[in-house]
């Protein structure tokens, strides 16, 4: 069967494989540049209505235009400034969560967890990540919310029903997997001799892992950092279930803010005219979204890959 | 030096910063774990109800006066009506008739037609049936809503929790198993909906995402593993995988919405499209798991087989994939189950309307489960709240299933070389 009388013939089918083996593989190539292609041409659309400066730096986002489509010049305003804000809010109080308890995890994981404890804690963990993010949302809108604004109202506090403290705790719960996973098989890759060496000269292994692994592994550990912030900004069902939809610019986590991803489904879900400004800037926003996230992503990775080449 | 090299007292205080140091530790890890605890814990018991629905029973005749020979558009709501005035023959005056007849669903009178339409010879016979109750009763029967308010606050009024309690009382309330729950579609009234037709978009949905990114990403890790050679063009596409599985799923949903609805005219709402969405996200993953995989076959299958005279292709085809398929597997399943807890790029292909209607085919308009729930969780009835953290508990299961069999896949088939 495997006797191939006509070589030629061989060599042929032997071509066509591989050149569909090449094709399926650039499917991810195309992927890509359909992603660009798309947002870069409805944003485009988009800021021959509304100037890039004004939709970058305006602090005004209400993108509700004109009821009657006659009316000229009383289109919304898009300024993106408060949505980046308050996706930032949200995003960091994620990550206050995320950083300490997923570094912490991470560091007793690698350095003074069994064998066995390890083996049950790391997957028992990664089921955090693996949850999908519409029931996070319905935690953070149902069950966090009214908690937060219960116990605001006791200790004086006005508490919205929509604040960013609770999208943002209920995020950070989400994105400790990223953290921990990630820090722990860079702390895990730093060499055993480096170990060796700070545990003989009489430090405490505290003392060691704060003095040379951490110091050792600190670009990985930077990397999973920012990989987990990435998430947190494109993250969208939790934000869009628990927290606002009006614009506010604040640095209050007690207030609704509203994000990036949150406009864009709610300017998106719905019925759409594909011409106007409010619709296009979806658009423009997720362009935003892209282009942020996309260069943590690559910062991210090109640490790892130096920090891997240097002890490899 | 006249330090002491060695201090005792310097010593106990960094003993104790190693011991502070380790249960910072374990706090972090103890933490976690109780959040995925109270996650499960706070989900359980909130979603398990809408596995039960409260349910009357009825004396029903089914009157030839009032539906004549059974057609469709007979008013079989007034039978279920009819046969509950039985019970409390005191009530008088529009006002209290009216109030007695929010006890029970509209979704009764579909009951009692269904029955007619099956079998046309229960009319002019006497029935005894559990007839569905409202969601306001279930949802007091259930507990949710308590008495404590007052009465103008409620939506039930005095004299109905009394006809509630006496029902309950001489048994002919109770919560029963909701069949019903597993086998409609949604629905506006929370007591009719059902989460079978998100079930039903999900499976088509996943079929299109299996079917595409399956064989897509197992030929492109072949490719990228076994025959590219190290160049800058393996390179790039290298970095645009990597990237492609840290982009934001929104962003899925928009090229989706750019590219095969304004662009190519494919149907909004259909699992057809969410497919392909969903297979272009998955792709990633399946290509990394696939990768590493392939690469953990040892070289000497290769080699034998190329010994033997097979061509490089044969050799992959015919021997290193067969042995890497385990793995391979395994990576599907955990991306097809990522694919399942996802929503946020449905949302943007339009699978987040209202369909009552079970999807026939891939280009039916459906919504999936995720979605589902997130159209529930959006929904101000109290009754829904239930059936959102029982969506949830329904989702969790397919997602633990899965993950389970990717486990065991890997358990029973993984071969150490």
């Amino acid at each position: 069967m495997y006797v191939t009388l006509n070589p030629g013939k061989r060599k042929v089918v032997e071509r066509v494989i591989l050149w569909i083996l090449i094709l399926s593989s650039t499917i991810a190539i195309l992927t890509t540049i359909g992603i660009v292609l798309s947002l870069l041409f409805e944003s485009l659309r988009f800021f021959r209505a509304v100037p890039i400066g004004d939709f970058l730096f305006g602090l005004q986002w209400s993108p509700q235009t004109a009821i009657r489509s006659d009316q000229v010049g009383a289109s919304g305003s898009f300024g993106a400034i408060p949505l980046l804000a308050g996706t930032a809010l949200i995003s960091f109080i994620a990550m206050s969560v995320a950083a300490p308890l997923g570094l912490f995890a991470a560091i007793y994981l690698a350095e003074y967890a069994s064998k066995r404890m390890r083996s049950l804690v790391k997957p028992a963990l990664e089921i955090l990540a693996g949850i999908p993010t519409v029931v996070y949302g319905f935690l953070a809108a149902l069950i966090v919310a009214p908690l937060l604004r219960g116990g605001g109202e006791q200790m004086g506090f006005e508490v919205s029903s929509e604040s960013a403290l609770a999208a943002g705790l209920v995020m950070g719960v989400m994105i400790i997997p990223i953290v921990s996973s990630l820090s722990d098989d860079i702390i895990r890759a730093v060499p055993q001799s480096l170990r060796e060496g700070a545990l003989g000269l009489g430090s405490t292994r505290a003392e060691m892992i704060k003095k040379v692994v951490l110091p050792a592994a600190l670009p990985g550990i930077v990397s999973s950092m920012l990989l987990a912030a990435s998430r947190a900004i494109g993250e969208t069902m939790i934000v869009v279930m628990a927290a606002g939809l009006a614009a506010n610019l604040t640095l209050n986590p007690l207030q609704a803010v509203t994000t990036v991803t949150v406009q864009i489904v709610t300017l998106l879900t719905g019925d759409q005219e594909f011409d106007s400004p409010k619709t296009l800037s979806a658009f423009a926003l997720g362009l935003l979204l892209f282009c942020v996230t996309l260069i943590l992503n690559v910062i991210a990775l090109r640490v790892v890959k130096k920090f891997r080449e240097q002890y490899d | 030096m006249t330090k002491p090299f060695f201090d005792p007292a310097q010593l106990k205080k960094r003993h104790r910063a190693e011991r502070r140091f380790r249960l910072y530790g374990q706090l972090a890890i103890g933490l976690a774990l109780t959040f995925l605890l109270l996650i499960f814990a706070s989900l359980i018991p909130r979603g398990y109800g809408a596995f039960q629905q409260t349910e009357i029973k009825l004396d029903i005749v089914f009157d030839a006066g009032v539906i004549g020979d059974g057609g469709p558009q007979a008013d079989y709501q007034k039978l279920a009506r009819t046969a509950l005035r039985k019970i409390f023959p005191t009530v008088s005056g529009r006002k209290q008739k009216r109030k007695l007849y929010q006890l029970i669903s509209d979704g009764a009178g579909y009951q009692l037609n269904n029955l007619v339409k099956a079998d046309a010879g229960v009319i002019g016979t006497t029935r005894s049936l559990w007839v569905l109750a409202s969601d306001d009763v279930d949802m007091y029967a259930k507990g949710n809503v308590g008495k404590d308010l007052e009465e103008g606050d409620r939506i039930l009024q005095d004299i109905q929790i009394d006809w509630i309690e006496t029902l309950q009382k001489s048994g002919q309330m109770e919560a029963r198993f909701n069949s019903r729950f597993f086998t409609l579609g949604d629905s506006r009234e929370p007591e009719l909906a059902g989460i079978f037709g998100a079930m039903t978009g999900s499976f088509f949905t996943l079929l299109v995402c299996f079917g595409l990114s399956f064989p897509l990403g197992v030929l492109a890790a072949i490719y990228l593993q076994e025959f590219a050679r190290k160049g800058w063009f393996s390179d790039f596409i290298e970095i645009n995988i990597n990237n492609l599985a840290a982009v934001p799923s929104i962003v899925f949903g928009l090229l989706g919405l750019a590219i095969f609805l304004n662009f190519l005219g494919l149907p909004r709402s259909a699992p057809l499209v969410g497919g392909i969405v969903l297979a272009l996200m998955t792709l990633p993953t399946i290509i990394i798991a696939s990768r590493a995989a392939l690469k953990s076959v040892p070289p000497s299958i290769r080699e034998a087989a190329l010994a033997l005279g097979a061509s490089p292709m044969q050799g992959v085809f015919h021997h290193v994939l067969p042995s890497a398929m385990p793995g391979i597997m395994t990576g599907s399943i955990i991306g097809m189950a990522q694919a399942l807890g996802e929503s946020a790029p449905l949302l943007m292909i339009g699978m987040v309307a209202f369909i009552v209607d079970i999807p026939a085919d891939f280009i039916d308009p459906a919504t999936a489960l995720p979605v589902q729930i997130f159209i529930w969780a959006d929904s101000p009835e109290r009754a829904f709240v239930e059936k959102t953290a029982a969506g949830i508990l329904v989702l969790l299961a397919f997602l633990v299933v899965m993950n389970l069999s990717a486990i065991l896949l890997r358990r029973k088939f993984e071969r150490r070389w």
